[in-house]
């Protein structure tokens, strides 16, 4: 791959198009995009079973586990509503780092710019009283999003003006964003009454996002979020591959030379594509308050802007293989927790899982060392016998 | 390599912009020493150098709160209006650090003005603070000298803290010392693997370790920890004081009587200078960070050199991470290391990918570090979330000032393909 790239001229970017290939290879085959995850699942299964093996979980809980994963996760309407509940924030804030990926922008923040996102809706949710439900709620989503957006642009801004690696901007404003909240949720106007810990005040009944399952049991989860996220799945496919800005996105992401060539302005850019994923992700975070949490509380994005890092790397940063990758990995944190509960093996194995998901993921060639008859003489069949 | 010289000529115009904004950060600082930092004309700020028992003692150090800050605001503006008017040029970094360390120094005058703090203790934490952002900056140095970036510098880290911790409950301090280098070790492999053969995008194999350990590490703190507490119970190292040196007064304590960590991070520090500009093999690693191809074609084993390079970079972090368990309480907690690893890439940029750079810069963050938790102990009215996060503003306004001022290796970031 690299070889073609070097060959393909002294031009501008060889090496920049070589560092993105794994993560935006927009014309992979069909193995590469079904028979590579599902390839990669399985190792990740195996690795985490072995795993759970070496810290002496007995092989029948480990069994056990993997079917509570399955249980927790479709095995009923109340599992599925819990993976759709989960997925939402995930596809949300995946979708934003796969655009900024796009763009050629590794938006690691996207926790942080939830964080943020998610305490504006929160404070906006109580602190504006008197408004009804088609007023308040847009507004409260809408705040959520403008904060993640500008707080994201700080980054973009930092990498245009002054080459910045976005990287270590976004880590480093993602532990700012913590700290902020901290200090946030101990404001008297924030805090719960009566309270000394930090936790805010509860999301007013006008601001919440009403669940749709509800008619049929009042325990199911699932709110109206499910369809601003397969909204914005939509309008984000738009975006991408019909709309100038994101072909100015595309363009800049895999040819940064010829997009100048083309008249687009780089630092603008930079700045939209961040601006974009950050308001994604602040409207995740904004959702998870208004649609689960019910207010804020230190540590309410529980690693949910990590996990979507690995959702747009599994999703190939395509805003449908987002989704996918998105209700994959919501199936696996409710399967998660289902698995704690009845299997008692903790929860973070699912982060365990996940990660080597992406390794796999990334490292195509690695997979297919691994499993060579699945990429070369097999048209199809399950990699489960590999 | 006639790209490369062009695409280095159309920076100017970012490096004006950012001379401006460095000089603009700087300008704000000395307005806000100016104007937030007032104390009383009178007051004046105690720091105490000696212990009675000491066996050479000094007096203590007085100084006139106000008149130095505004002495310290005046240099900062000095500095600013000069960056923002004449560009920075080679003075950037130097300029930057000077500042950060004027504005560290108001802060701490402004904030003991009519009382009294022991600057030993504080320059003491401030080392100790430093051992393992400097550690890292060197793990990180190690690969980007080679052309491999280590985001994975932090799960290197939380992987050696944990081993740290793990193996030293098990079989004792030095064993687990040996443990958490041979994890970093390991990680550095996987990384190595995964950059230099499987031409996994370096900056996602980094995240991805980082993901993949803060996941081992939880899952077996809250699987097997809590349960066997025994094996999350190390015995730290404590520090000891080197004979006749340890009683200068302030270098004493501050240098030769500090704890493993301490002594190994100075002398890796330098073991590596040396290795780095004053051995053949430094040279060669070097090469092959900056002109792979060149590189091969004299006859220098690309694949091998970065491999071992990447390996012993974790072994070096891995021995920084043990810091955190070993060389404070002892203890492993889930994601400990709370982002010094990448405080420690920006220490890497700051100090110019060379190691008494980083060494110093590291130095700077251990002291905004120490600084903050000694001004949350003397009550000062700024809420202490917002002290604690001046290492990751400082960090960001390194990062901005400098990128680009200091150049890192050519060939950084890009797999190597042999013809």
């Amino acid at each position: 791959m690299s070889g073609e790239a070097r060959s393909s001229g002294p031009a501008m970017s060889p090496d920049m198009k070589a560092l993105l290939v794994p993560a935006i290879d927009s014309r992979s085959s069909w193995r590469e995009l079904f028979i590579l995850p599902l390839a990669a699942m399985f190792l990740a299964m195996l690795i985490g079973a072995l795993i759970m093996m070496a810290t002496s979980v007995a092989p029948e809980t480990i069994l056990q586990s993997f079917i509570a994963m399955a249980h927790g996760s479709v095995g009923s309407i109340h599992a599925i509503s819990e993976t759709l509940t989960a997925a939402i924030p995930l596809v949300l804030a995946g979708l934003g780092i796969g655009l900024a990926f796009r763009a050629g922008l590794f938006n690691i923040g996207a926790e942080g710019q939830m964080v943020v996102g998610g305490l504006a809706a929160a404070i906006a949710s109580f602190l504006v009283t008197g408004l009804s439900i088609w007023l308040h709620l847009p507004l409260v989503l809408l705040v959520g999003l403008a904060i993640g957006a500008v707080y994201a642009a700080i980054a973009g801004l930092l990498k245009a003006a002054t080459g910045a690696h976005e990287v270590i901007s976004t880590i480093m404003l993602n532990l700012i964003s913590i700290r902020l909240l901290d200090y946030m949720l101990r404001q008297p106007f924030i805090q719960k009454e009566g309270r000394s810990d930090p936790i805010s005040k509860a999301v007013l009944e006008t601001a919440e996002l009403p669940r749709i399952l509800e008619f049929l049991d009042g325990n199911l989860r699932l709110h109206a979020g499910l369809f601003i996220m397969l909204a914005a799945v939509a309008v984000i496919y738009w975006l991408l591959f019909r709309s100038k800005l994101g072909f100015a996105f595309r363009i800049s992401g895999e040819n940064p030379g010829a997009a100048r060539y083309a008249g687009i302005r780089a630092g603008l850019t930079i700045v939209m594509a961040m601006a974009i994923a950050g308001a994604l992700a602040g409207l995740a975070g904004a959702i998870q308050v208004s649609g689960v949490l019910g207010r804020a509380t230190p540590g309410f994005t529980a690693g949910i802007g990590f996990d979507a890092i690995a959702v747009a790397l599994l999703g190939r940063s395509h805003p449908v293989g987002i989704l996918l990758a998105g209700l994959l990995f919501g199936a696996l944190e409710a399967g998660g927790r289902q698995m704690q509960v009845d299997a008692g093996v903790s929860i973070d194995m699912i982060g365990i899982m996940q990660a080597l998901i992406i390794i796999f993921v990334a490292a195509p060639l690695l997979v297919r060392r691994i499993f060579p008859p699945l990429f070369r003489e097999r048209p199809r069949g399950g990699e489960e016998n590999g | 390599m006639g790209d490369a010289v062009s695409r280095q000529e159309a920076g100017p115009r970012l490096i004006d912009w950012r001379a401006s904004v460095s000089g603009g950060v700087l300008i704000a600082l000395a307005l806000v020493v100016a104007f937030l930092l007032d104390t009383p004309w009178d007051s004046v700020s105690t720091f105490r150098i000696s212990r009675p028992r000491d066996v050479w003692a000094v007096g203590n150090l007085t100084v006139p709160s106000q008149w130095f800050n505004v002495a310290a605001s005046v240099l900062l503006a000095f500095l600013g209006t000069r960056l923002f008017l004449k560009g920075g040029g080679r003075w950037t970094a130097v300029a930057l650090g000077i500042g950060l360390v004027v504005l560290a120094m108001a802060f701490l005058v402004w904030a003991t003005a009519g009382k009294a703090i022991s600057l030993t203790g504080m320059l003491q934490a401030t080392v100790v603070r430093a051992v393992p952002i400097a550690l890292a900056a060197l793990g990180g140095i190690l690969c980007e000298r080679v052309g491999v970036i280590n985001i994975a510098i932090e799960g290197m880290l939380l992987a050696g803290a944990f081993a740290g911790a793990m193996f030293g409950s098990l079989m004792g301090g030095w064993a687990g010392i040996i443990c958490a280098m041979i994890t970093g070790g390991v990680f550095g492999l996987l990384l190595a693997a995964l950059v230099i053969t499987y031409r996994v995008d370096q900056i996602i194999a980094g995240v991805v370790i980082n993901l993949f350990v803060l996941g081992l590490t939880s899952y077996v703190s809250s699987q097997v920890f809590a349960e066997y507490r025994w094996l999350n119970k190390a015995s730290p190292f404590r520090s000891f004081k080197i004979p006749v040196l340890g009683d200068i007064p302030l270098i004493g304590p501050v240098l030769f009587n500090q704890n493993l960590f301490v002594y190994g991070a100075l002398i890796l520090v330098t073991l590596s200078t040396y290795y780095l500009f004053h051995t053949r093999h430094g040279l060669r690693a070097r090469a092959v960070g900056e002109h792979p191809r060149a590189a091969d074609t004299l006859g220098i084993d690309v694949i091998k050199t970065r491999y071992a390079h990447v390996i012993v970079a974790g072994m070096v972090a891995g021995f920084g991470g043990a810091w955190f368990t070993l060389g404070s309480v002892g203890r492993f907690d889930e994601n400990m290391t709370f982002g010094r690893g990448f405080i420690g890439l920006a220490a890497m940029i700051f100090g110019r990918w060379h190691p008494l750079g980083a060494l110093a810069a590291a130095l700077i963050f251990g002291f905004a570090d120490s600084l903050q938790q000694k001004l949350s102990i003397l009550n000062t009215p700024i809420p202490s979330e917002f002290l604690s996060m001046a290492p990751y503003i400082a960090t960001i306004v390194v990062v901005a000032g400098l990128v680009g001022q200091a150049r890192p290796p050519a060939a950084i970031g890009k797999p190597y393909v042999k013809e």
